[in-house]
């Protein structure tokens, strides 16, 4: 007791000094507090400036050819470069088909892997299995498209497309010859590239759906996969849905695994077999080439397109996704 | 007591029918096939990437440029070097003002104007790489008169500020208020406090989101491909136009000759080696990180 008693004393003295320190820096913390919030807000400004940009650059780019052919740019499907003359139809056409080819395939294996992480597999093998998969979204996509070169296209021009012609031929979709190269193997690459972004926003959607959901289910005598199927996944079933869009988006912007194997003809035809073409993959290959204003305007103005399109994709599948999330607590508020 | 066992097992095991089961099965066994096929293509992916790649690198792949076709030998050491010099470019532009745009949005954006550069930050996120490339070409490009590492950093630099902002938001809004009141209390400054105790008690986290922003453009071919151009020789100069392993193996893979093939597949190696090095670091710091406390 007899420690503190002549420190007690020293103190108030010191908490005098310690008030008028205070009033004496305030005012120059209030200018560097100022300066700091001005710098990070110029940070914050530089993002909303860079959408600006793309924005603003896309379309004083694209107005040359915007003014040469109007909205009929892309319902028409003549690419001659010689004579200037642009229409991105085989283009558009080949975005929609492959990405839809893609998503055919990709949306089924994504939920039942989502559904195998999440809700079935032992406890010990749910995190490598997430690392993997998203290992899979870390491949570059040029990497992608080395192999599916030299191992996928083989592959399917030995086996895959005459089995698919032999079987399915019926159908028209499956005609002519087996290149490997064309629509079939660019769908497949960008399942293989899509399927862990629908996985991991399907278990996230997943993992939203309170546990109560589940033990509801399970009380009332379902099995795991009734269970699975009207607890958590009709539950969930906007945010799987938001994933798919995100995919989706991802898919219609891939530029270089598609290039190099979808077989750049810019044509509109019947069969998976075809070469085509996509509208980020003639913007790839021909850019650097691109002589004559209206040449790049042209090319320019499917940027464009791709951006806009791109966009109205990615801000639908986030809203999608949020409506399921944000009934649980944010990860990101502590 | 034991009647009574019996009986509700009984009860609870009869009205799961043959059908339900077997359905239930069914669907275990599809979602088992489906983490099966996913991960085929992974494995078939890493397995040719070291199969076809491992035999090509050498000493000579590492340290020569490339040599004309017919010729053998030669590598991509100016390749490896131009991707570490834009992705250098990229990051001393993207790093600071996503981390930036990361504090302010956490700090100070707890507001509808906030939400606005979020929700910007997102749309960002979205565009597809190629479109970045057009912009980083008619920015740079076109005002300098021609193609340059600057250019490619800067189309890198635009993909990684979104990534960066966000996680850094997250991992700031991690940290909790006690930790900033307590420096207030001290009588320390806002930004004293932010920097020296809410972004340093979070840097780990920060890390991890420059990290992976790091990974995701270190790959990234479509954005290079009129921005930095390539080339065939070493480059050290800002305003040059620069080779970069991403732009290497796309052009050898697409050429008809094989020993460029073999090439590709060494590149691709080496690239891949990169950037899954980076995504375990990430997990690692990840998971012994020092926000694991404050979660």
């Amino acid at each position: 007791m007899k420690g503190p008693q002549p420190v007690a004393k020293p103190e108030v003295v010191v908490s005098s000094e310690v008030q008028t320190e205070p009033l004496l820096k305030a005012g120059s913390s209030h200018i560097a507090d100022g300066i700091f919030h001005v710098a990070m807000l110029a940070c914050g400004l530089c993002v909303l400036a860079m959408v600006g940009l793309i924005i603003y650059e896309l379309m004083s780019g694209s107005r040359l050819s915007w003014h040469a052919f109007g909205m009929k740019f892309f319902f028409r499907s003549d690419w001659d470069p010689v004579n200037e003359q642009f229409g991105a139809l085989p283009f558009v056409y080949g975005t929609l088909v492959s990405s839809f080819l893609a998503l055919l395939m990709a949306v089924p294996l994504a939920i039942g892997v989502a559904v195998f992480i999440t809700e079935m597999c032992p406890r010990w093998l749910k995190g490598p299995l997430a690392f993997t998969t998203e290992l899979l979204a870390a491949i570059p996509s040029v990497i992608y498209g080395l192999w599916a070169i030299f191992v996928l296209v083989p592959l399917l021009r030995q086996y895959g497309e005459p089995f698919c012609s032999r079987y399915f031929g019926w159908t028209g979709m499956f005609e002519g010859p087996p290149y490997g190269i064309g629509m079939l193997a660019a769908g497949i690459i960008l399942a293989i590239m899509v399927v862990p972004i629908i996985s991991s926003i399907t278990r996230e959607v997943m993992t939203a759906v309170p546990p109560q959901q589940r033990e509801a289910v399970l009380a009332l005598g379902a099995t795991r996969w009734e269970m699975i199927r009207t607890g958590v996944l009709r539950n969930a079933r906007a945010g799987i849905l938001g994933g798919v869009i995100l995919g989706l988006g991802r898919a219609l912007g891939e530029t270089m695994a598609v290039t190099m194997v979808i077989g750049n003809r810019p044509e509109i035809a019947r069969s998976l077999f075809a070469p085509g073409y996509t509208m980020a993959s003639v913007i790839a290959n021909e850019f650097s080439e691109a002589t004559g204003d209206t040449y790049l305007s042209a090319l320019i103005e499917i940027g464009l397109a791709l951006f806009i399109v791109t966009i109205i994709v990615n801000i639908l599948a986030q809203f999608l996704v949020w409506t399921v999330t944000r009934g649980t607590p944010a990860r990101s508020h502590a | 007591m034991p009647e009574t066992v019996t009986a509700t097992s009984d009860f609870a095991a009869a009205p799961i029918s043959l059908w339900r089961r077997s359905v239930n099965s069914c669907a275990t066994l599809a979602a088992a096939a489906a983490v099966v096929l996913v991960l085929l293509p992974l494995g078939a992916v890493f397995g040719y990437l070291v199969y076809k790649g491992i035999g090509s690198i050498n000493w000579a792949f590492l340290t020569q440029i490339p040599k004309p076709v017919g010729e053998e030998g030669g590598g991509m050491a100016n390749a490896i070097a131009g991707s570490a010099f834009i992705l250098l470019i990229a990051s001393g532009m993207g790093v600071p003002i996503g981390i930036g745009a990361g504090i302010y949005l956490a700090e100070y954006g707890r507001n509808q104007f906030g939400n606005v550069i979020r929700f910007t930050a997102d749309v960002l996120n979205g565009v597809p790489s190629i479109v970045v490339g057009i912009v980083a070409y008619a920015i740079v490009v076109l005002t300098q008169g021609h193609f340059s590492a600057l250019a490619g950093g800067v189309a890198l630099a635009i993909m990684m500020i979104p990534t960066i902002a966000r996680t850094t938001e997250e991992m700031l809004l991690l940290v909790p208020n006690t930790v900033r009141e307590a420096a207030y209390g001290l009588g320390v400054s806002r930004w004293r406090t932010t920097l020296s105790i809410t972004l340093r008690t979070a840097t780990s986290g920060v890390i991890t989101g420059v990290m992976l922003a790091f990974a995701r453009v270190a790959g990234e071919t479509a954005p290079l491909l009129f921005t930095a151009f390539g080339n065939q020789y070493w480059n050290w100069k800002i305003n040059q136009p620069t080779a970069a392993l991403s732009l290497q193996i796309f052009t050898y893979a697409i050429s008809p000759f094989d020993q460029w093939h073999r090439q590709a597949w060494a590149g691709a190696l080496i690239l891949i080696v990169l950037i899954v090095f980076a995504v375990s670091a990430v997990r690692i710091v990840a998971s012994r990180g020092m926000l694991k406390g404050a979660n």
